[in-house]
């Protein structure tokens, strides 16, 4: 179950881009996830519950976008898609391909709650 | 580099943030793009380790299985093949007990014990806790034994410059196919235990290499008995090769990372 390690460094890297940006809270996080990233998407979401308490994330909505496994071909040059545990060319079956997406583990973005002095701060 | 504004943007991922960057939402909402890796922290500290082991020489192995695939009886039949030839010393990843380190100082080597409690996995600030107790310096090669699970340790680079994946032939031939993040990040699979294969007639070595090539990976796979001798020649070699390229690369003042460090590679590439 190491989502919950993942949560909690994801967690710790959002607090500080908040604290960055004087943010009193973290509204959304999106972040994106391949298959082959050995992350399960529903433990994520399980472990991010646990992991956000008590942070300025507390409320934060998280977002999983899901991401397509592609390979490209080194025999034939075709760009297919694949599954996981069959990452052949989908047109030669050649297994000399190389991983184009599908293995992603990214912090996208985030959505901060500015203090309002900030925002001020910031028109001026 | 920043780690937090977004400013590790390349011509291969620029066009992911454009034209946003950090923009304000609404009243006192602000989006912030960052395109980074969730596991950034470990993998700074993963670098941190790694060039720790190029300063010093070491080449810096990291032996992955499922509890019980024979790690620990390959390192101590491989201290009994190199010890001679080169100084070896060993990490080792479990959630209790000190009985592994224990078998390998039996055999003269340094081994630190690191006990995970309940986590299944190393990471790279266990490994780095654990390097501050070892001497690394006189050393030619260090073995991290991961705690056995084919699952978690696949996700975190521990600094380390190889991959080596056991597959023991009691645990069937599809294994590769069932945990394909693990397999995929093999830079050499040894299919373990080889001499108990008489008695396992469903384990087909040319079928968990072919499991592990639909992977598209193009590493080597050895059978080895680690009780037996079976094989070890070839591993040994394979290691002897490695030790010697890790010389040649640190003379050089160049790097190795195992073949794939998965996530990492792909920040920059289409999504």
């Amino acid at each position: 179950m190491h989502e919950l390690s993942i949560c909690q460094g994801l967690i710790s890297q959002v607090e500080r881009i908040a604290l960055e940006h004087d943010a009193r809270a973290v509204d959304k996080i999106v972040v994106r996830i391949g298959p082959l990233s050995g992350v399960e998407i529903p433990l994520l979401h399980q472990a991010y519950v646990l992991a956000r308490a008590g942070t300025l994330a507390e409320n934060a909505e998280l977002v999983i976008e899901p991401q397509l496994i592609r390979v490209t071909c080194e025999t034939c040059g075709a760009e297919t898609t694949a599954k996981i545990n069959r990452l052949l060319c989908g047109v030669c079956s050649d297994y000399r391909t190389r991983l184009v997406s599908g293995d992603e583990m990214i912090l996208a973005s985030v959505e901060l709650d500015l203090d309002a002095s900030e925002m001020i701060h910031d028109a001026v | 580099m920043c780690d937090t504004c977004g400013c590790n943007v390349t011509p291969g991922n620029e066009y992911l943030i454009r034209p946003d960057g950090k923009h304000a939402l609404t009243d006192g909402k602000v989006s912030v793009n960052l395109l980074k890796n969730l596991l950034s922290e470990n993998d700074h500290q993963a670098a941190h380790n790694r060039a720790h082991f190029d300063n010093r020489g070491v080449l810096a192995v990291n032996l992955m299985s499922s509890p019980g695939g024979g790690k620990t009886a390959l390192l101590e039949a491989t201290v009994e093949l190199l010890k001679d030839e080169f100084r070896i010393g060993v990490i080792e990843g479990d959630l209790e007990t000190e009985n592994d380190a224990q078998r390998l100082r039996a055999r003269g080597v340094p081994a630190i014990q690191i006990t995970t409690g309940s986590a299944c996995h190393l990471d790279a600030h266990m490994v780095h806790d654990a390097l501050h107790k070892l001497e690394l310096a006189p050393l030619d090669v260090l073995f991290i034994e991961n705690v056995g699970n084919l699952v978690c340790p696949a996700s975190f680079d521990l600094g380390h410059h190889y991959n080596v994946v056991l597959l023991s032939v009691t645990e069937g031939d599809d294994k590769p196919a069932k945990y394909p993040v693990m397999f995929r990040g093999a830079d050499v699979m040894l299919i373990s235990k080889t001499d108990l294969l008489p008695a396992i007639d469903e384990f087909d070595p040319v079928r968990a290499t072919s499991n592990l090539r639909n992977l598209a990976n193009r590493a080597p796979a050895y059978s080895i008995s680690s009780k037996t001798g079976e094989g070890m020649q070839t591993w040994v070699d394979w290691l002897r090769e490695q030790i010697t390229t890790q010389r040649l690369r640190v003379v050089s003042g160049q790097t190795a990372r195992p073949r794939i460090q998965s996530h990492k590679a792909h920040v920059g590439h289409g999504l």
